[in-house]
């Protein structure tokens, strides 16, 4: 196996970590309050720039803006959750989607209309944290940063799935994720089980855009592609599932660093494909489901839904 | 005692009709007139309102929130831009390639109607994004660069302006009516039923995926239509433009405001957002900002629109889709 091929695999399978802790909260919106929220990209932009801004404009070291921004994201998860997105659940199912499309747009350009379009980046205010690395045998180079983000990844997902199986509030989500009516039957109150999520998810996209914006330059447009990557991971491990997401995660970069070593717009490219080949194979399978497997797929012409 | 029956058309609405065939007329003769500026907006316009008709078919009345409907229209550009570099005339080229487009769109919907709600809305953008990324590869496009409609400045401009003016009209004029005889017919009962509930209507024997997909098709067409008239007036194609998730901001805005799955919502919506763009297109981002903001607060506060406002004022919709049926008599 040669050199670059060999770090491509490394680097994929670290950059899935990113990718698992920003697919994470996707995914427990999805699973638990289910909806797609489509700002969740521009979220999790806006997370990086109140970082950005604590630490360029106000002076404080990293560690105390991440500390404060991550509570204060969940905070506005929670009130999102019950201004908005309980409203438009209420609504019925399209709601949703359309609130928070135009979320995104509402972040993206009030984003751009504060801060303008400059790139911004954390890397120069965390130390050689951003170069620094490990030397392997082999020719092999391992980042620190990138590293440290898949030991947080597993973290995260390690904590979150103790909290899920062992806390009253993780049994109370998984019970409204599996049936909102039936838990509330047994006192669980849905409502709050739903901002609890958005304020873990919201979370979640904070530390996601942190890390974005320590290993990269950071723009208010820049959440539209990190909601699509979330996306691919939830759906590429299996929607609805805490582990998937990070086995997903790590497809995805491996996708997208193979990809990279041919050219940036392939490297896009293969990520996205990986996505539309597992979505599908699901609708092929599903559709030989419905008709008695795939002798019977290939006979009968037209959609079974006929 | 009489047995129910459907209601005739209002009289309201018979008049709507009328009146919008002579302003149909009088717009057309409007370039006799007109300074060459206004011409320019109102083309704008009606690719404004052919845009919001085709979401509203999509999203309002079969359902289909689709966050990806710039694939179609960047198709549509790019398929003009291989059509004349084939030596096919500008105006050709502009009407065929929505074709070429309902035959991409056709295999598509195979796959995109089978997904679910959410993964539907998301899929057709990274279905965008596949699209921008391989109409990337094109030599002829360069890139990001992108490349020029050069064949259209040997026209003269204002025959140009003219005949793209009027193409927008009979594109605007074309969708709604064209919408308006879809959704009176069996498939608008079909859709709407569906998107009520899909379960529901197919144990009444609607074929939920033929609804779908002939919808799905028609609004990729459209969407790629106005993409043309687009590349017509502004020349130049760029992969970042044509394949923009704005257009589709634009589209739910419209939509939105004006008041989704009503008729008239999207030429409200439309007319609102050029009013605005008039108004406050120069304030650039903060612009953008208002317009996804108007966006969120239409459809928290006010989900019918303008046109939703409107007819609980006034008791019924106009141009309803509705069947209207009535008690039998006796």
């Amino acid at each position: 196996m040669s050199e670059s091929l060999l770090n491509a695999l490394v680097q994929g399978v670290l950059l899935g970590g990113y990718y698992a802790i920003v697919a994470a909260g996707l995914s427990l919106m999805f699973g638990v309050v289910r909806f797609i929220n489509l700002a969740h990209g521009d979220l999790l932009v806006l997370g990086a720039m109140l970082a950005l801004i604590a630490v360029e404009a106000l002076g404080w070291p990293v560690w105390l803006a991440v500390a404060t921004v991550i509570p204060l994201m969940a905070a506005l998860g929670w009130a999102l959750q019950r201004l908005m997105f309980e409203r438009a659940l209420a609504a019925g199912p399209l709601l949703p989607i359309l609130v928070t499309l135009g979320l995104g747009a509402t972040l993206q350009n009030g984003m751009f209309g504060l801060f303008g379009s400059n790139t911004r980046s954390l890397g120069a205010h965390i130390g050689d944290l951003s170069w620094s690395g490990w030397s392997l045998p082999g020719g092999l180079r391992v980042g620190t940063l990138p590293v440290l983000t898949f030991t947080l990844a597993i973290a995260v997902l390690g904590l979150m799935h103790l909290m899920l199986r062992r806390t009253p509030l993780g049994r109370a989500i998984r019970a409204t994720a599996q049936d909102p009516g039936a838990a509330e039957l047994s006192g669980v109150d849905a409502r709050r089980v739903h901002r609890a999520a958005a304020a873990i998810a919201f979370a979640l996209a904070a530390l996601g855009g942190v890390l974005l914006a320590m290993r990269a330059q950071v723009t208010p447009f820049a959440g539209p592609p990190q909601l699509i990557f979330a996306f691919e991971a939830v759906v590429i491990g299996g929607i609805g599932s805490l582990w998937g997401t990070l086995i997903g995660g790590i497809v995805l970069g491996l996708a997208q660093t193979l990809g990279g070593t041919i050219s940036a717009q392939v490297s896009l490219l293969a990520g996205h494909l990986v996505l539309l080949a597992v979505l599908g194979w699901r609708v092929l399978r599903d559709e030989a489901a419905a008709r008695g497997g795939w002798i019977a797929l290939m006979r009968v012409k037209g959609p079974s839904h006929d | 005692m009489t047995e129910p029956h459907l209601l005739p058309m209002p009289k309201g609405d018979r008049r709507l009709i009328l009146s919008a065939g002579a302003l149909l007329i009088l717009l057309a003769l409007l370039p006799l007139v007109a300074p060459a500026q206004a011409i320019d907006k109102l083309t704008q316009l009606g690719i404004y309102v052919l845009l919001a008709v085709m979401w509203n078919l999509l999203a309002g009345y079969a359902g289909l929130v689709s966050v990806g409907q710039q694939a179609f229209v960047g198709l549509g550009g790019y398929a003009m831009v291989r059509l004349v570099e084939a030596g096919l005339g500008p105006f050709p080229a502009l009407v065929l390639a929505p074709f070429l487009v309902a035959l991409v769109a056709w295999p598509l919907a195979w796959f995109v109607l089978r997904l679910r709600l959410g993964e539907f809305a998301i899929a057709m953008w990274v279905i965008a994004e596949v699209f921008r990324g391989l109409v990337m590869f094109d030599p002829l496009v360069q890139g990001e660069t992108g490349t020029s409609v050069l064949a259209l400045n040997a026209i003269d401009a204002d025959t140009r302006r003219l005949a793209i003016y009027l193409l927008s009209l009979v594109a605007a004029s074309a969708a709604l009516a064209g919408s308006f005889v879809l959704l009176r017919g069996r498939l608008g009962a079909e859709a709407q039923a569906i998107r009520d509930d899909e379960e529901a209507a197919a144990s009444v024997g609607v074929s939920t995926f033929r609804v779908k997909r002939l919808i799905f098709v028609a609004a990729a067409a459209g969407c790629a239509l106005a993409g043309t008239l687009w590349l017509a007036s502004a020349i130049t194609f760029q992969p970042r433009t044509g394949f923009g998730i704005q257009w589709t901001v634009f589209m739910l805005f419209m939509v939105l405001t004006g008041g989704l799955g009503t008729f008239l919502g999207p030429v409200v919506g439309a007319v609102l957002l050029m009013g605005l763009q008039e108004a406050f297109g120069d304030f650039g981002a903060w612009y953008l900002f208002g317009v996804g903001a108007l966006s969120v607060a239409f459809a928290l506060a006010l989900p019918g629109g303008l046109v939703g406002l409107w007819s609980a004022r006034r008791g019924r919709e106009p141009l309803s889709m509705r069947r209207r049926l009535s008690a039998g008599e006796g």
